[in-house]
This record gives C-alpha cells, sequence and structure tokens, in this order.
C-alpha cells in the first residue's frame, strides 16, 4: 500500500513536459550567447588588450558614470517615489504614468527628447549655458544625464513599491513619539525600505552600466570623455572582433560582481 | 493631568461618540465588543483618526488641534510596533532624542526605563529577538520615555499567551499605578479590564453603554454584552413590588422597586428538574434545551423559553437528570439568588 501511494505522489509531482521544454529552450537561449562570448574569447592575448589603455579608459568612464547616475537617481528618484506612494494629490497616476515613460521608450528616443530640451538650442539648454556657461550635450555630464534619465524609473519603481508594501502604522507609531515627518521618514521609513532601495539602486546602476542608444544620441561618442563601454563595444566589433569580445567579457564580469556581491546582502529572494 | 474629551468620529455605516473624562493617575478602560469604536477612540485621542466634531482637552490645553507629534501622549499598540531596525534601547531612546535630547543622554533615559521593567540586559536586542512579554515591556518603556501627560494603550496584552498575560498584566498593573498622568487603555477582555482599571467604560455600537468601577459594573450589568462578560443572565422589565415583569414570566425578587427595572442572577443560581417541582415558592418555569456545553468543571446549559437563560450545573447533576438537547424541562431560581435594580 505504502508503496503504492508513493508511486502516485512521484507521478503527481512530476512537472508538465508542456512546461519543462520551453522553459529548458528558455534557459538555453539566455545562457548559449554567454557561454559563446567565453569560448570564443582569446585568452592568449587577454592579458595585454586589457591593459590597453582605451580600455580602462572606457571601463573607468563607464563605472564613473552609472555610479553617479545612480547617486542622482537616488537623490531626486526616492523622493519621488515617496510622493507617489504617500501623498494623495490630483493627477497622481497620470505622474506616475509620465515616470515609467522611459521604462518603455526606445532609448534613442529619449536622447533625441533629451537633446531638443537640454541641447544648446533646447528650451532648457539655451538657459543652461547663457545663465551659468553649463553645456550638457557631448560632454561626461551629457553621459549621466543619458543614463540617469533612462535609469531612474527602475529606481523609483522598485522604491515605491517597497513604501507601499511596508506598514504604515511604524510610521504612527513614531509620530506619537513625537517624530517629525521629516524624522519619520528618515529614521523610520527609509531604514525599513532599504532592501527596495537597494534592490532599486542595483537595477538602475545595471541599466545605466549598459546604456547605449540615448548616450550615443545625447552625448556623443568620443573617446575619453563620453566613450562608455557599451559604446566601445559597438565600435570595436566594426573593426576588431576580438578587443569587442574582451570589452564584453569586462562588462559582463563587473556586471556579475556587482550583482553577486550585492544580491546576497540585500535583494536575496524572500 | 485631567483629560476631558467629546470624540466624534462619523465614517460611513458607523458613528463614534462618546465624553470621556479621566482624572490625573486614573487609569480608565475602554471594554467593548469588536467594531464597538474603542481602537477608533484611541486612535483620535492620539490624533492618528481626525475628530468630526468634539475636543480633546488635557490640563486645559487643546490637544485636538495638534498633530499627533505634538501631543504629550505615550501610545503602547496592539502589536508593539517597535522598530525592527533599531535596537531595544534605540527603540526606546527614539521618543526623547524626537524631543531634542542628545544620542547619550536620550540612551541614558532609555535605559534607566529598560532598567525599570526588568530588561536592562536585553538593551542590544533587536524586537524580532525578543519574546512577547519583553517586546510588550520595550513598547511600555517606549510609550513612557516621552514623558506623557496621556498614556494610551490597545489591547496590551492580547498579543500574549496566557501564561505570559498573568505575568505581564500583574507588572502592568504596577507601572500603571506608578504613573501619574491619565491613562486610557482599549480592551475587550474582562478580566484586564476588572485588573488594570479604576474605572470601565463600555462601549458598543460607537457609544457608551454603560461606566463606573470595575465591581459595580461587574454586579449591575446594563446591557447584555456586558452581562456575558461577567456571567450573569440579565432581563430587563417592568416592577412592582417584589416582583418585575420580564416578557410573560413574573420574577420575584429580594428588593422592592418600581417602574422600569433590571434583574440578574448568576447560571448557577438556576436549578433544573424534569418534572415539576413542588413545594417553596420559588420563580418556576418550563424551558426548552437548546444546548449543552462544559464551562470550567461545570456543564452550561443553554435554556429557550419565555426567557432564554443559562444553567450550570455538576456533569453529576447532567448524568442524573439525563438531559438533551430539544427536551423540555423546568428551571427554577430562588428569589434570594436574584438581585433586581433600576433600569
Amino acid at each position: 500500500m505504502g508503496a503504492v501511494t508513493e508511486q502516485n505522489r512521484t507521478a503527481s509531482a512530476r512537472p508538465p513536459w508542456m512546461l519543462v521544454v520551453p522553459a529548458l529552450a528558455g534557459l538555453a537561449f539566455l545562457v548559449l550567447p554567454l557561454a559563446g562570448l567565453l569560448v570564443r574569447a582569446p585568452w592568449s592575448t587577454l592579458p595585454e588588450r586589457l591593459a590597453e589603455p582605451y580600455v580602462l579608459e572606457a571601463l573607468r568612464l563607464s563605472l564613473v558614470t552609472a555610479t553617479v547616475a545612480t547617486a542622482m537617481s537616488l537623490l531626486l528618484g526616492v523622493p519621488l517615489a515617496w510622493l507617489l506612494a504617500r501623498v494623495e494629490f490630483p493627477g497622481r497616476r497620470l505622474v506616475r504614468a509620465l515616470v515609467t515613460v522611459p521604462l518603455v521608450l526606445p532609448p534613442v528616443v529619449g536622447g533625441v527628447a533629451l537633446l531638443l530640451v537640454l541641447g544648446r538650442r533646447g528650451l532648457v539648454g539655451q538657459w543652461l549655458e547663457s545663465a551659468f556657461g553649463i553645456t550638457l550635450p557631448f560632454t561626461t555630464a551629457g553621459v549621466i544625464v543619458a543614463e540617469a534619465f533612462v535609469a531612474m524609473p527602475f529606481l523609483v519603481i522598485s522604491v515605491e513599491g517597497a513604501l507601499r508594501a511596508a506598514d504604515r502604522r511604524y510610521e504612527e507609531a513614531a509620530a506619537t513619539l513625537g517624530a517629525s515627518r521629516w524624522t519619520v521618514f528618515r529614521r523610520v521609513t527609509l531604514p525599513m525600505v532599504m532592501p527596495g532601495v537597494v534592490a532599486g539602486a542595483v537595477l538602475c546602476w545595471a541599466r545605466a552600466l549598459g546604456e547605449f542608444g540615448a548616450t550615443i544620441t545625447f552625448a556623443g561618442n568620443f573617446p575619453g570623455t563620453t566613450r562608455t563601454m557599451p559604446l566601445a563595444v559597438y565600435l570595436a566589433l566594426e573593426t576588431e572582433p576580438e578587443a569587442a569580445i574582451v570589452l564584453s567579457l569586462v562588462l559582463l564580469t563587473v556586471s556579475m560582481i556587482i550583482l553577486a556581491g550585492l544580491r546576497d546582502r540585500w535583494v536575496s529572494a524572500p | 493631568m485631567t483629560l476631558h474629551a467629546r470624540l466624534v468620529v462619523t465614517r460611513p455605516a458607523f458613528t463614534l461618540d462618546i465624553a470621556l473624562d479621566v482624572r490625573p493617575g486614573e487609569v480608565v478602560a475602554l471594554l467593548g465588543p469588536n467594531g464597538a469604536g474603542k481602537t477608533t477612540a484611541l486612535r483620535a485621542l492620539a490624533g492618528l483618526v481626525p475628530l468630526s466634531k468634539g475636543e480633546i482637552v488635557l490640563d486645559g490645553h487643546a490637544l485636538h488641534t495638534l498633530a499627533p507629534e505634538q501631543r504629550p501622549i505615550g501610545m503602547v499598540f496592539q502589536d508593539y510596533l517597535l522598530f525592527p531596525h533599531l535596537s531595544a534601547l534605540d527603540n526606546v531612546a527614539f521618543g526623547p532624542r524626537c524631543q531634542g535630547a542628545s544620542k547619550a543622554e536620550a540612551r541614558r533615559t532609555a535605559a534607566a526605563l529598560l532598567e525599570r521593567v526588568g530588561l536592562a540586559e536585553r538593551a542590544a536586542a533587536r524586537p524580532r529577538q525578543l519574546s512577547g512579554g519583553q517586546a510588550q515591556r520595550v513598547a511600555l518603556a517606549r510609550a513612557l520615555a516621552v514623558r506623557p501627560d496621556l498614556l494610551l494603550l490597545d489591547e496590551p496584552l492580547a498579543a500574549l499567551d496566557a501564561h505570559t498575560r498573568l505575568e505581564v498584566r500583574s507588572e502592568l498593573r504596577r507601572h500603571l499605578a506608578d504613573f501619574g498622568g491619565a491613562t486610557v487603555l482599549v480592551t475587550h477582555d474582562p478580566l484586564d479590564a476588572m485588573v488594570l482599571a479604576d474605572r470601565l467604560v463600555v462601549i458598543e455600537n460607537g457609544a457608551i453603554v454603560q461606566q463606573g468601577a470595575p465591581a459595580e459594573v461587574a454586579r449591575h450589568p446594563r446591557t447584555d454584552y456586558v452581562a456575558r462578560l461577567v456571567g450573569l443572565n440579565l432581563y430587563r422589565g417592568v416592577a412592582d413590588g417584589p416582583r418585575v415583569k420580564v416578557g410573560e414570566l413574573l420574577i420575584s425578587t429580594s428588593e422592592r422597586l418600581e417602574g422600569a427595572a433590571f434583574v440578574a442572577f448568576p447560571p448557577a443560581a438556576v436549578a433544573l428538574y424534569r418534572s415539576r417541582p413542588d413545594g417553596s415558592p420559588r420563580n418556576l418555569w418550563q424551558a426548552r434545551i437548546d444546548g449543552i456545553e462544559r464551562h470550567g468543571d461545570n456543564v452550561r446549559v443553554h435554556l429557550d423559553g419565555p426567557v432564554t437563560a443559562f444553567a450550570d450545573i455538576t456533569p453529576a447533576a447532567l448524568a442524573d437528570l439525563d438531559l438533551t438537547p430539544g427536551q423540555t424541562i423546568w428551571a427554577s431560581v430562588k428569589a434570594t439568588e436574584t438581585h433586581a435594580y433600576p433600569a
């Protein structure tokens, strides 16, 4: 009797092939290109290629701009997420929809839009230049702006979700202890949604690191100032495919290290 | 530190409207069934629920115009709501910090309070490492740390298991006795209310139905809810001398009253018979058994008839009488065991 029950249990526990086959195909589809990159990598000449100045230059530029763009997104995006999650105001749904537009917008279109507004003859750009002498297009600052434009919505969505899921009664408890709304935010709300903020920042950083379309459109492709890793990869592919593979490997490794490191600490699945 | 409040909170399908006066050092318990509005009343006192009408005056100062963070209150929440990212010490130090104390000063205050509730050695623990009873004590210390004039406690013992509850209840009673301000606590447990409070305010459907000293409320219940809480059969009728007419039934009582009156008697005072007993004059009626259940060491028999009543009998009596639900029997209560009072 026991054996029969055991058999029945195993039979019903077997996952249906209608799901397993496409699942495995999907897995292969995602993993094979990365494996291809590793297989075709010019391992023998790797060290000297890595040491070439333009690689280090592009890598440094990418890391710096992605990090600054993430910092900028945190500074502006967390308050925006708080506003969307905590304050009732007319048109809130519309604002939330607007915030998510850059998520679905083709990055090139985002770059064009940025040029129209922040370009030398743009609505805001004109004023920035005449009033402060600041030009954004085709500068490193422009790269940061383009990356933040594309990547910030990831942070806002993630933080807003965390804020909505947080138990607001803790904020009430803090208020009964005499905490002003700013103190409540700083000492209770923010620490409690910190995992969501970190997860959002990681997503944001990864998106900024890989940004291509908006960057090349708004900031151009100048070595040392605006040529980030993705741009360098694209350029190398046309002239020297092996260099493109090396650059891709570097980008892949950096992303993996950072994401894995943060994942263990902060964004572990429940 | 006298509290004088009239709280009106209007919601669709529900209105809370109560007046509340609490003297310094007095502990008032809001007692009532779920959904009666007692937690709403407490949250209104704290400023977490806006008043639709009314006022909250503490020592001559209006509180209802102030935001929660500006009110001189301390609140203990039902599930404590200790900040999970702070240690027990920093949870207690949170209030003093908000009031402008330096970090060191706030921690000194917090350490002294933790000492007072007997948790000095758990100061560094995070809330999730504390037991239910310890968390309750940290929550009390946190509320007292802001030196409130008005202390609010929402079901302070509801989240504890029976054994811890007993211990924490007597401890809480001691701390409340030491507290000089006004205390309002909300509970649905009559025992908590009787032990902790100087005065009970019973709320049903958003209104006060009875208030008074615990012993007074226990002896003279005025609603079915309170009667059930204190374990009495309660009827409302019209008195005419030594008798009270309740529906079809005339109940003889030891008191003499006129007009609207309550009659109460304990379930243990009800005697059951299979056939009509003869002899001594007493209240006697025919009833149908509606249900039988265990009640402590005894058996509680639910009776339907001219009046619904509970009768508590011993398991031996149950066996002797061979009672089954649906059966018709005779029930009687001695006049001396009843208690009548004006409605």
